[in-house]
C-alpha cells in the first residue's frame, strides 16, 4: 500500500471531516424510521382490537413510551442512542428517555426532591413550551372565532 | 393492513419453477404494506432533521425536544402538519412534532366542545395518554432498576 504519511493524513482529515454527519443521519434515519414503523404496527393492531383513531393514537404513544422507558430503565436504550442520535431523541421514545435517566441518576437523592424533581429536566421545559404554545394558538383560535 | 410491514412470498421453495418459466407463484412476488413504507420514510426525514440540527448547530438535546414539540404545534396551527400526519400515520405521530400535533389538535376540539375553557383544557386532554403513561412509567421504571455505572 502506497499510502504516504501526509496522504494518509489528508485520507483520515477528509473521512472524518465528512461521513460523521452522513453516517449519523443514515443511523438516525433508520432507527427512526423503525420506531416510527413499529408505532405504525401498534396502531394498526390497536385498531383492529377496535379501538377508535383517537385512542390507538394515544394507545401508541402509552406503548412506545413504556418501552422507551423500560428499555432505559435495562440500560438498552443509551446503547442504541449512541449510535442513533435523533433516530431515538426525536420519536415520543426520546421524550421517555429523557424522563427516566435524570431520575434514575438522581435516585440517591431521595423519591421527592431526587426521583420525581429531576424527571423533568427536559420533560418540564418541552410541557411547559408545548402546552403554552397550545394555548396561545387556543387564544387565537378563540379570538377568531368571536368574529 | 397487516401487522406484519410485507407479505412475503417464498421464492426458493417454489414447486412450480422450471426451466425459463414463471410460475404463479414468482409473478405474485412481495407485497409491501405501503402504510409501514410511508411511515418509516417520513419518522425518519424527522429523525434526520434533528440530526442535523445535532450534528451543524450547538443545540443541547432538550432545546431540540422543545423545538420539535412546539414546531409541531405551530405547523399544526398552520395547517401543514394535519396532511402529512394523513400521509405518513405514525410516522408523524410518533416524532414529537406529533406530541405538538395532539395539542393543538386537542384546542380545537376543546374550544368547539368547551369555549374559552378548552383554550386551557384541549391540549392537555388531547395529549393526557402520553403525559400520563411517561410519568407514571418515568417514575415506576426509575424505582425499579438501578442507575448504571457510567452516571
Amino acid at each position: 500500500m502506497a499510502v504516504t504519511n501526509m496522504g494518509y493524513g489528508n485520507m483520515v482529515k477528509r473521512k472524518s471531516k465528512k461521513s460523521p454527519l452522513l453516517k449519523n443521519m443514515l443511523w438516525a434515519f433508520c432507527v427512526g424510521g423503525a420506531i416510527c414503523t413499529v408505532g405504525q404496527a401498534l396502531a394498526d393492531l390497536f385498531k383492529q382490537y377496535g379501538l377508535s383513531l383517537l385512542d390507538a393514537s394515544s394507545a401508541t404513544s402509552i406503548t412506545l413510551i413504556f418501552l422507551g422507558a423500560f428499555l432505559t430503565g435495562v440500560n438498552i436504550f443509551d446503547k442504541i442512542a449512541k449510535h442513533a442520535g435523533a433516530g431515538t431523541l426525536v420519536p415520543i421514545t426520546g421524550f421517555a428517555n429523557s424522563i427516566v435517566a435524570p431520575a434514575l441518576e438522581f435516585k440517591s437523592e431521595g423519591f421527592v426532591l431526587g426521583m420525581s424533581a429531576k424527571m423533568f429536566t427536559i420533560a418540564g421545559p418541552v410541557l411547559v413550551f408545548g402546552i403554552a404554545s397550545s394555548v396561545v394558538y387556543g387564544l387565537i383560535l378563540w379570538i377568531f372565532r368571536l368574529f | 393492513m397487516g401487522v406484519l410491514p410485507f407479505r412475503a412470498v417464498w421464492y426458493g421453495a417454489d414447486p412450480l419453477r422450471k426451466k425459463g418459466r414463471t410460475s404463479r407463484f414468482r409473478r405474485e412476488g412481495m407485497v409491501i404494506n405501503m402504510e409501514f413504507v410511508k411511515a418509516f420514510v417520513v419518522g425518519g426525514l424527522f429523525c434526520v432533521v434533528g440530526q442535523i440540527l445535532i450534528d451543524k448547530t450547538r443545540l443541547t438535546p432538550a432545546r431540540i425536544l422543545v423545538i420539535f414539540v412546539t414546531a409541531g404545534v405551530v405547523l399544526t396551527a398552520v395547517g401543514v402538519y394535519q396532511p402529512i400526519v394523513d400521509f405518513a400515520g405514525a410516522g408523524a405521530t410518533v416524532p414529537l412534532t406529533g406530541f405538538g400535533y395532539a395539542l393543538a389538535k386537542g384546542v380545537v376540539k376543546g374550544i368547539a366542545e368547551h369555549g374559552l375553557v378548552g383554550v386551557f383544557t384541549g391540549g392537555v386532554t388531547g395529549t393526557s395518554g402520553g403525559i400520563a403513561a411517561a410519568i407514571f412509567f418515568g417514575y415506576l421504571i426509575a424505582l425499579i432498576f438501578k442507575p448504571s455505572d457510567k452516571s
